[in-house]
């Protein structure tokens, strides 16, 4: 109908370049994890695990992640809002200048300019550059948002706001530095509180970079896949307003045990399992939305990688939860469990979520059926037995090594050595490079779907309505 | 409402994400970091030590290596005394990590020579065999730069003096690295207050073990002892230990206590159990040499 009004070339343009840089995460990803198991495959001073392992965490995080949620936030803010975007220069500037960042970003970690932060590695520069095309997206969100033609904002639109704010927040409180010169600065804070400080960014950034986004896309998402509404309005606004309130107060659960105050540590564990609540109260109601629907896990494989995303993040925020606890922390922390977990949550839950939504997208903003459905199906299953094989061996390797780290003799000695703890993890971390591989196969496959449905993909021209008619 | 109305929305919700941000990561300041945290003998960084620690982040030693000791049992007999917040409070950025690939380093100061950490860093697996860590011996190519270190000490309001700065001529950054590992958790004098004291009579358990017993216990010490004291005891960054004619209960003494300013690392770790082994394989590789 009033489809040629919206601004699909930006949302094609954002696809594009999440897969590009989708694909050097795991690329990346693969390399770091041969470099574990042998380390003469490290090539001083650029190409070393420690310069490397910030460039994979940040091109997922920064590049991919976030590259999906440009791509759809300007997806579906145009559709709920039955109107086209706010400024289209402006969407324009911030395709270029998200580029020009995550290659700054790449270049720059590749140097050696780190602030060592975890997923907050870029020097002061690049920190600028990351502020300014954050202002840039939430503006256009949100003057896009003012400016609707449908009174009522549907779910999506109420966690897509709360990143941009949450985000913004985050990242302002926690760039916070002293330069010394262009590619060198310290941290504001010192000590404990840098680490308290760190860590409320760090396990926030998850929950609104990698769990409020992809929810606004499985809210927005599945229904439009299934062509049946979600199945509870009021549990959704319950799971929303719980969420964003409990999560700030959970990130020193990452330090518990260190010198930070016991009293946050406790809090952090508390609100940590709290968030069990809310957490599943999207899961819920994305497993009671598909009531009278299950077939369509057979038939549709949209549905198929929305529905086994979402049970990754239940299973993740019960994880998350039980490794926040003191006393399991105790033994789990500082282990390849951890990775495990995250990954988990990366591979299974965020990646699972944006293939779906690019997969729904795809032939909406190209106007081409999918090139072929039994390579997505193909997809699928690679990317969910690579991400299996290199969870579940990590997990096993993490319990043996915190296993082996807590052994004790009759006299009260230790056990093993640091050294015949870690000659224990070479076997599970081949598995794990090898269920890497996987993934990076299954994640080819999808971009050459994608190329070839872009290039070959059979034309679509009344189905589309149709298909939007429904939902 | 506010479902209605964007506006309303962003500013609950920023509201929301406010509260928990306020009470665990604004309010903390109060109390980190003040008086009430300050541990006497903890000191800044000296000029030296300060560029070893830019070179740690720059390489990201943090992706493997934590710098918090735990107050848990596995953690304090592992490496040491656990970690208190006013140890950290010079520490710009924090270098806890979240991964120990690699053993923790909170408490790695002292615990080895100088000239330990240089053949490690060089290469790791000549040290330890079967580490992943990768070799670091090119690090050894970049000259300190004492200007920009001048003004980093600036920038860090740390104090420092110009034959401080004058004297980081000529050394390059392994030079630096190495002396802030030798910083890393000595500030507070936790290895004499940890020291054993031994009380009662060492009696050897293994006094009476046969030639074939003995020897294969020949893998704890190419674990433990051979890359400082040699594969064949012939004395590298150690001494040589043949010809040594300690009695069991000294020697034992020695290897379970470690000498605290002379380089050799305490091995009570190992247990009693093991450390007897070793002494009893030393005395006796000693004894005839051709194990």
């Amino acid at each position: 109908m009033e489809k040629q009004n919206y601004n699909y070339a930006i949302v094609r343009s954002f696809v594009i370049w999440s897969l590009i840089w989708g694909l050097v995460a795991v690329l990346v990803g693969v390399i770091v994890s041969f470099q574990m198991v042998e380390p003469d495959l490290n090539f001083p001073p650029y190409l070393t695990f420690g310069r490397l392992r910030p460039i994979h965490t940040n091109a997922g995080i920064y590049g991919w992640g976030v590259g999906v949620i440009f791509a759809t936030f300007l997806y579906i803010v145009q559709r709920l809002c039955k109107t086209p975007l706010w400024s289209d220069k402006l969407a324009k500037f911030q395709l270029y200048f998200f580029n020009a960042t995550i290659i700054a970003s790449a270049v720059t970690l590749l140097l050696g300019y780190t602030t060592s932060k975890e997923y907050h590695e870029m020097e002061w520069p690049i920190d600028v550059m990351i502020v300014i095309l954050w202002v840039a997206f939430g503006i256009n969100i949100i003057m896009t948002i003012l400016k609707r033609k449908d009174e009522q904002m549907y779910i999506s639109l109420w966690y897509m706001m709360a990143s941009i704010v949450g985000v913004a927040i985050l990242f302002l409180v926690n760039s916070a530095a002293e330069p010394v010169s262009l590619f060198k600065s310290y941290s504001a804070y010192a000590g404990t509180n840098d680490a308290n400080v760190e860590w409320w960014f760090g396990h926030n950034a998850v929950a609104m970079a990698l769990t409020a986004p992809p929810l606004a896309m499985f809210y927005y998402f599945l229904p439009k896949s299934t062509g049946v509404p979600i199945y509870s309005h009021r549990l959704s606004i319950i799971a929303f307003w719980s969420l964003i309130f409990m999560y700030l107060w959970t990130g020193a659960h990452h330090l518990l045990w260190t010198p930070v105050p016991d009293w946050i540590q406790t809090l952090a564990m508390g609100f940590s399992v709290m968030l069990i609540a809310p957490s599943w109260g999207s899961v819920f109601n994305g497993y009671l939305s598909m009531g009278g629907q299950w077939h369509q896990m057979r038939e549709n494989y949209l549905v198929k990688f929305l529905i086994l995303g979402i049970t990754f993040y239940g299973l993740q925020t019960l994880q998350g939860p039980m490794q926040a606890i003191r006393t399991f922390s105790a033994f789990i922390h500082y282990t390849d469990w951890v990775p495990a977990h995250i990954h988990m949550g990366t591979m299974g839950w965020v990646s699972m979520i944006s293939f779906a939504s690019i997969y729904f997208m795809v032939p909406r903003i190209w106007d081409r059926e999918v090139y072929s459905i039994p390579l997505a199906n193909l997809q699928f299953w690679l990317i969910l037995v690579g991400q299996l094989i290199w969870s579940i061996s990590l997990w096993v390797a993490g319990v043996l090594q915190a296993g082996m780290w807590n052994a004790m003799n009759s006299d009260g000695s230790l056990t093993y050595t640091f050294m015949e703890t870690m000659v224990e993890m070479y076997p599970y971390w081949w598995a794990r490079a090898f269920g890497g591989i996987i993934y990076l196969v299954g994640l080819i496959i999808f971009i050459y779907n994608i190329y070839m449905t872009v290039k070959k993909g059979e034309p679509t021209a009344v189905t589309t309505a149709t298909a939007e008619g429904r939902a | 409402m506010w479902e209605k109305k964007p506006v309303l929305l962003i500013v609950l919700a920023t509201c929301a994400i406010l509260v928990g941000t306020i009470v665990t990561m604004v309010l903390p300041f109060a109390w980190v970091n003040t008086e009430a945290d300050r541990i006497e003998g903890v000191t800044p960084y000296t000029a030296l030590q300060q560029e070893g620690r830019d070179v740690y982040i720059r390489e990201g030693c943090n992706n493997c290596h934590t710098q918090t000791v735990r107050p848990l049992v596995s953690d304090v007999l592992r490496y040491g005394e656990y970690s208190k917040s006013g140890e950290f409070v010079y520490d710009r950025p924090f270098l806890w990590g979240s991964k120990r690939t690699g053993p923790d380093l909170a408490r790695l100061g002292g615990k080895y020579p100088d000239e330990w950490h240089y053949k490690h860093m060089d290469s790791p697996r000549a040290m330890v065999p079967m580490t992943n860590m990768p070799d670091y011996e090119w690090i050894r190519d970049y000259p300190l730069d004492p200007q920009m270190i001048q003004r980093k000490m600036e920038t860090l309001d740390f104090p420092y003096t110009a034959e401080e700065i004058k004297a980081l001529e000529g050394k390059n950054e392994m030079d630096a690295i190495v002396a802030y590992m030798q910083k890393l958790g000595s500030d507070i004098p936790w290895r004499e207050a940890t020291e054993t004291t031994i009380v009662g009579e060492l009696i050897n358990p293994y006094a009476e073990a046969d030639q074939a017993t003995i020897s294969s216990w020949a893998p704890l010490f190419s674990d433990n002892c051979a890359a400082c004291h040699g594969a064949r005891m012939e004395g590298d960054i150690g001494p040589e230990l043949i010809g040594e004619d300690y009695d069991d209960e000294i020697l034992f003494e020695l290897i379970y206590s470690g000498i605290t300013d002379g380089g050799m690392p305490s091995f009570s770790s190992l247990g009693t159990d093991k450390v007897w082994k070793l002494t009893n394989f030393i005395r006796n590789y000693k004894a005839d040499g051709d194990q």
